[in-house]
């Protein structure tokens, strides 16, 4: 199937701008999302969907942390490193967001060089956006047996002060470490497709029948920069409030 | 042959004349350039929630300031390296606008949150419900639960 006529006869018809564009895509035919292909338009739509699954988890995370009578433990200090002798406040987190930062940016090099079809370095940033994601794996991993091992912090209790921290520690990083985990081993899977020229020769991936192309480094590029965006918002709201 | 190209937004080597390539299903190219501002910016506003909280910057200087970085970050994000920016609006108002739905539900939250609190310390006292553990070690920050 020829991909270019999917977007039908828009060919000869202008698109319209702002919002008299809006009503027009909305009330066409076939499709709302022009100039989108549909496995993008698709992964916000499920992104829209994560965006309400981590809210919940934090606006629970407001509602019993508000609620509680005990005093909540000091993220600043439960988060903190002692780096030659001296305790420097939340420091393990401060390097995990400046790892995802970066993961971000290399992915976003990866998409450019994708669409300029350069596939060694295309290869190149997405295995070094896996790498630093399986980074930021590997410090929670070491932060959650920190707390779990040496600060007995428990989901239904621990002893530095209100008994719902853990619960929501666990929770909210626990479900934001499995997005990141399932981040780089698709990153992998698409760095290998890009290598092997896969997408060059519009090999069909193994879920779909379609053929792959460079968009596909794009989709991956929005999941991997949504996992970074839930970052922001768990290192505002739960680590610095 | 599908036409995966970007946009070219610079003079880099499109292989279409723009006119022809308005209705095309399109790829997001746009210069390095603009991407490494907006890393770079990144960067600076992740140090500067950070030192919020290193210089214990504390009370509603402390929240506003780190309400202000987050959105500017997520907006960046959002807007540039997911490349909102560039889409049409039929999209943009599709993604963008149910999330704020979840104002409602911040807003029952916080509103049940203050109740339940009320409830806790009228019928139970704040006595009883200290930790088992040592008495809290932060007296320098205020219980930012209240003050909502």
């Amino acid at each position: 199937m020829n991909q270019t006529s999917s977007s039908g006869t828009a060919e000869t018809v202008p698109l319209a701008p702002g919002i008299e564009g809006v009503v027009a895509d909305w009330s066409s035919d076939q499709r709302a999302f022009k100039k989108v292909p549909w496995g993008k338009a698709m992964m916000w739509i499920f992104l829209l969907s994560d965006t309400f699954i981590f809210s919940s988890f934090l606006i629970s995370y407001m509602t019993v942390r508000i609620s509680t009578t005990v005093p909540w433990p000091n993220p600043s200090e439960v988060f903190g490193l002692e780096v030659g002798g001296v305790e420097v406040p939340l420091l393990l987190i401060a390097i995990m967001t400046f790892v995802l930062i970066s993961s971000s940016g290399t992915m976003v090099l990866a998409v450019n060089y994708g669409y300029r079809k350069d596939k060694v370095k295309t290869f190149i940033f997405l295995l070094l956006t896996a790498a630093l994601g399986a980074t930021f794996v590997g410090m929670q991993a070491f932060e959650w047996s920190k707390l779990i091992f040496h600060e007995g912090i428990r989901p239904w209790g621990n002893p530095l002060g209100a008994a719902q921290f853990g619960a929501s520690f666990f929770m909210i990083t626990g479900f934001h470490g499995t997005h990141v985990s399932i981040g780089v081993i698709f990153l992998i899977i698409v760095a290998v497709k890009v290598l092997r020229g896969d997408l060059d020769k519009m090999k069909p991936g193994f879920m779909t029948g379609r053929k792959g192309t460079y968009e596909i480094v794009e989709t991956m590029g929005l999941y991997w920069h949504f996992v970074d965006l839930v970052w922001v918002f768990i290192f505002a709201v739960f680590y610095l409030w | 042959m599908a036409h995966a190209e970007g946009q070219h937004h610079a003079a880099a080597a499109g292989h279409h004349a723009p006119a022809a390539g308005e209705a095309h299903v399109e790829g997001q190219q746009h210069p390095l350039g603009i991407y490494f501002k907006i890393w770079g910016l990144l960067f600076v506003l992740s140090t500067l929630s950070y030192l919020v909280d290193y210089f214990h910057v504390q009370g509603y200087l402390r929240w506003t300031l780190i309400i202000i970085f987050m959105l500017l970050k997520a907006g960046l994000i959002v807007a540039v390296f997911m490349h909102m920016l560039w889409e049409r609006l039929a999209m943009v108002y599709a993604i963008l606008l149910p999330p704020l739905l979840l104002l409602v539900l911040l807003a029952i939250g916080a509103g049940e949150a203050d109740y339940t609190f009320l409830t806790r310390t009228t019928f139970f006292g704040k006595a009883n419900a200290a930790p088992a553990a040592p008495a809290p070690q932060q007296p320098q920050r205020p219980q930012p639960a209240q003050k909502q």
